[in-house]
């Protein structure tokens, strides 16, 4: 494989680009709604009606507003010229036609509207807000490419990042060029991603007294947080985007195997990385010496049971070596003594999934784009008592209000936001006085929330913070792996004195006792999910204590 | 043999490169509460008693696994260091079945002992009452999970001395226990060569000898330490 086959393979790609082309999602959310009839009967209407020249079905992957799926997308080409623009270029053309939660017998009708006729499926409006504050650089192809043929992802300029680095670029170079972007881990804490690669490239690995140079790659795709579901999207939408950001990382650190770790609950982001890993390697682009150059990387997949825990990466990482997923102390961190003993490299799905536009697009694209300390963009899962539920991509600083108000529509019925709570189990409630404040990692953090991997869920004036406390709290009891006193046991007792709170049967000193094993679980737990546990505690004690009160007194 | 220079509790102290600040500690005569440490087998960092605050970092870090830096300033008994040991405590008798005066441990308890260290007198929390076994299907032994604190000692010392690895973790959260086999009940157990280190391992009355009474069970952490020393230097020290 070499660069004019890989431009020749784009070529042919969008040389046999049919006039028109239908985009039936098959993400997760839209299967479960029944896509795949929808798709397969809009198939057949284009037989039925001989128009199988001019028009083209596509199974594509997350069109972003869920919650009106399955949904369609008829964008007419016009010329043949590939429509789909990437990051700030890539505005709806004005001949796009979304039409939302659409019934296999709906496919008749669409085909007809396709003739220049009348149709009453149910339409979207891409003017939306919800649509045009979005800007998509790690779902840039999502919606657009097939997710289950690589020629659609090289047609969208897909591994041309991965030859210009392996051809004409020197590992350090790219870490530089990582550096430069001002890229942060989208996993949760925001560990500036240049930073990590520079230290595992520099690592030397002393495990067994091994003196081979033996490195990892890991892509951490467990994604646990209730109501998160961004990173199963970018699998499901657009793997190879995630191999090849991968692939970058191994040839600039010096590994020649990754891991991509993955939950057994995500079926179709499995099957179709194991398509894309396949179909990379049937053209040279994954394997022996890629794009003809020194460089070998394989990477193979990991399935986890579904343990939130085995997100945290020590955990993570035992898991992958065949033991039970418990944490252990860091020091020595993964960068030092990984995988095995040797130095390995840990990123979020859609922390890979910026690498290849960043190395496309230059460090200084991306730099300019979001703030001064949060560069770039970052994927939400919209979600909870809002009208709008979906994925979102926006760029750093942009307000909640926007995204939660424009964006989302405000709550269904009237209704009034009372808050937002933000980074899952580890974060916190944010309430509706402070929504002018912008989506970065301080910010959030300053408002005694994260960023987390970007679960947003809204909330209504019905919602009591009480219960959502407990909720969390629930969930990280439920999750604690056991190991460590302070998490096992603390997460049972301060569920039992949330309980007690809600059900009106608490005492000045159950508030008290809870705040003070808030204070102990936080610091003395072993890893994050005990550190972070008592976070939705925090912040509705600071934000809404009076709901506390009430319960009490 | 390179040598670090710190301060435990404004003492100064040197210590071996290697050593973790809970080794340099021990040398030094200064005294930080353990309880899923043990000599001669490899440390987890689970039980969190050990934890010490280290000047510029708001981080509290565990002693057995820490290892000493160069002028490192260590602080193992802070006020909010006791107050945060003693919730560990309390946290450990609310979730087992710690009823002292009826166990073949009491006087000869490492749970009991660190109860008492910490001026423990009642406990605060609400008891959990779990639904625990016993399991006393063993020739020679017996383990009651009511008294187990997970420190997991009884899983290194059988897998790292014994070789055995009879015992292992199952079940998470609240629902954590130690099993031997593949959860098997132990006197059915293959692997298990009744070597009896596991009882000298527990800190509690969860593993006993069959037929001990009340306040009988003795553990011989000696024959541990000969073991371990054996088979490290080659010295076989009664
Ligand atoms: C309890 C817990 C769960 C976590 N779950 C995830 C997860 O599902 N996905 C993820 O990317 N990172 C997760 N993390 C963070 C990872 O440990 C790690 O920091 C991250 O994968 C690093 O990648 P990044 O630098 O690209 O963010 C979790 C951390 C903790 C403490
Ligand atoms: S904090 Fe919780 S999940 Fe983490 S090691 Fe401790 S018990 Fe396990
Ligand atoms: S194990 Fe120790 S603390 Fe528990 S009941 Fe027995 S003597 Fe008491
Ligand atoms: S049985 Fe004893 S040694 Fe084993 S985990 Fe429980 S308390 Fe620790
Ligand atoms: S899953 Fe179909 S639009 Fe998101
Ligand atoms: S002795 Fe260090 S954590 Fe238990």
């Amino acid at each position: 494989m070499d660069l004019p086959e890989l431009i020749e393979i784009a070529q042919k790609e969008r040389a046999s680009e049919k006039l028109v082309q239908i985009r039936c999602c098959v993400a997760a959310g839209c299967l479960s709604a029944n896509s795949q009839v929808v798709k397969q009967r809009l198939e057949e209407a284009v037989t039925a009606d001989n128009l199988t020249e001019k028009v083209e079905v596509r199974g594509v992957g997350c069109m972003r507003l869920c919650c009106q799926g399955p949904l369609v997308q008829v964008e007419k080409l016009g010329t043949g010229d590939w429509a789909m623009g990437t990051g700030e270029d890539s505005k709806q053309s004005p001949h796009s036609k979304l039409y939302e939660k659409v019934t296999p017998d709906d496919a008749p009708s669409i085909i007809t509207a396709i003739n220049g006729g009348e149709t009453t499926v149910q339409q979207g409006d891409l003017t939306h807000p919800f649509f045009t504050s979005q800007m998509p650089i790690v779902l840039e192809n999502s919606g657009k490419v097939d997710p289950e043929r690589i020629q659609s992802y090289i047609a969208a300029n897909g591994y041309q990042a991965l030859y210009h680095v392996l051809r004409e670029m020197t590992p350090s170079e790219v870490v530089d060029a990582i550096s430069r972007s001002g890229l942060r881990g989208r996993g949760g804490a925001g560990y500036p991603t240049g930073l990590k690669w520079a230290t595992v490239a520099k690592a030397k690995s002393d495990a067994y007294n091994d003196r081979s140079d033996r490195k990892f790659v890991i892509c951490n795709a467990d994604e646990g947080d209730p109501g998160a579901f961004m990173d199963r999207s970018v699998l499901e939408s657009d793997p190879h985007r995630v191999l090849e950001g991968m692939a970058i990382a191994g040839y600039s650190i010096g590994a020649n195997q990754g891991y991509i770790y993955i939950r057994a609950e995500y079926p179709i982001a499995i099957n179709r990385l194991q398509i894309a890993i396949r179909q990379a390697q049937r053209l040279g682009i994954l394997g022996t010496q890629i794009f003809d150059s020194h460089f070998d990387f394989k990477i193979d997949i990991r399935i986890g049971a579904g343990a939130y825990v085995c997100g945290e990466e020590t955990a993570l990482m035992a898991s992958i070596e065949g033991k039970r997923g418990t944490p252990h102390p860091r020091p020595p961190y993964p960068a030092e003594s990984g995988l095995w003993g040797y130095p390995t490299l840990i990123n979020n799905v859609e922390t890979y999934a910026n690498v290849a536009p960043i190395i496309r697009k230059g460090a200084e694209w991306f730099a300019n784009i979001g703030t001064q300390k949060s560069k770039g963009t970052k994927v939400f899962a919209l979600a909870g008592k809002i009208r709008n539920t979906g994925l979102i991509e926006v760029p750093m600083g942009t307000s909640l209000r926007q995204i939660v108000e424009a964006m989302g529509g405000g709550v269904p019925d009237g209704g009034v936001v009372k808050a937002v709570q933000t980074g899952g189990p580890s974060g916190g409630c944010i309430p509706a006085a402070a929504f002018d404040s912008p989506v970065d990692y301080e910010s959030l953090t300053q408002l005694g929330s994260m960023m987390g991997s970007g679960g947003m869920i809204v909330m209504d004036e019905t919602t009591n913070m009480v219960d959502v406390a407990r909720f969390f709290m629930e969930f990280c009891m439920d999750e604690s792996c056991g190991k460590c006193i302070p998490c096992r046991v603390g997460t049972v007792q301060l569920y039992k004195l949330l309980t007690k709170i809600s059900e009106g049967k608490a005492s000045f000193a159950d508030l008290e006792l809870l705040e003070e094993l808030c204070d102990m679980v936080k610091h003395t737990s072993l890893c994050g999910l005990g550190q972070s546990a008592p976070n939705p505690v925090f912040s509705t004690l600071h934000y809404f204590r009076d709901e506390y009160l009430a319960l009490i007194s | 043999m390179v040598v670090k220079t710190l301060t435990i509790n404004e003492q100064l102290i040197s210590a071996r490169e290697e050593e973790t600040i809970l080794q340099a500690a021990q040398d030094a005569g200064i005294h930080i509460p353990t309880l899923c440490h043990l000599e001669g087998v490899g440390d987890v960092g689970a039980c969190r008693l050990c934890l010490v605050e280290i000047a510029g970092s708001n981080k509290l870090q565990p002693a057995c696994v820490t290892k000493v830096t160069e002028g490192m300033e260590v602080e193992t008994n802070s006020d909010r260091l006791q107050k945060y040991r003693r919730t560990i405590i309390e946290m450990l008798f609310a979730e087992g079945n710690h009823i002292c005066s009826v166990c073949v441990a009491n006087d000869n308890c490492e749970l009991q002992d660190l109860a008492i260290e910490m001026g423990m007198d009642h406990v605060r929390l609400d008891y959990h009452f779990p639904d625990r076994k016993v399991d006393i299907s063993h020739h020679r032994f017996g383990v009651d999970h009511n008294r187990c604190v997970l420190c997991t000692r009884c899983v290194r010392v059988c897998g790292e001395i014994e070789g055995a690895h009879t015992w292992d973790m199952a079940g998470r959260g609240t629902n954590s226990h130690v099993i031997t086999d593949l959860n098997q009940p132990w006197g059915t157990s293959d692997t298990c060569t009744s070597c009896g280190k596991c009882i000298n391992a527990c800190p509690t009355g969860a593993l006993f000898d069959k037929g001990s009474s009340v306040g009988e069970m003795k553990h011989n952490r000696a024959k541990l330490d000969f073991l371990v020393t054996a088979r490290e230097k080659q010295q076989w020290l009664v």
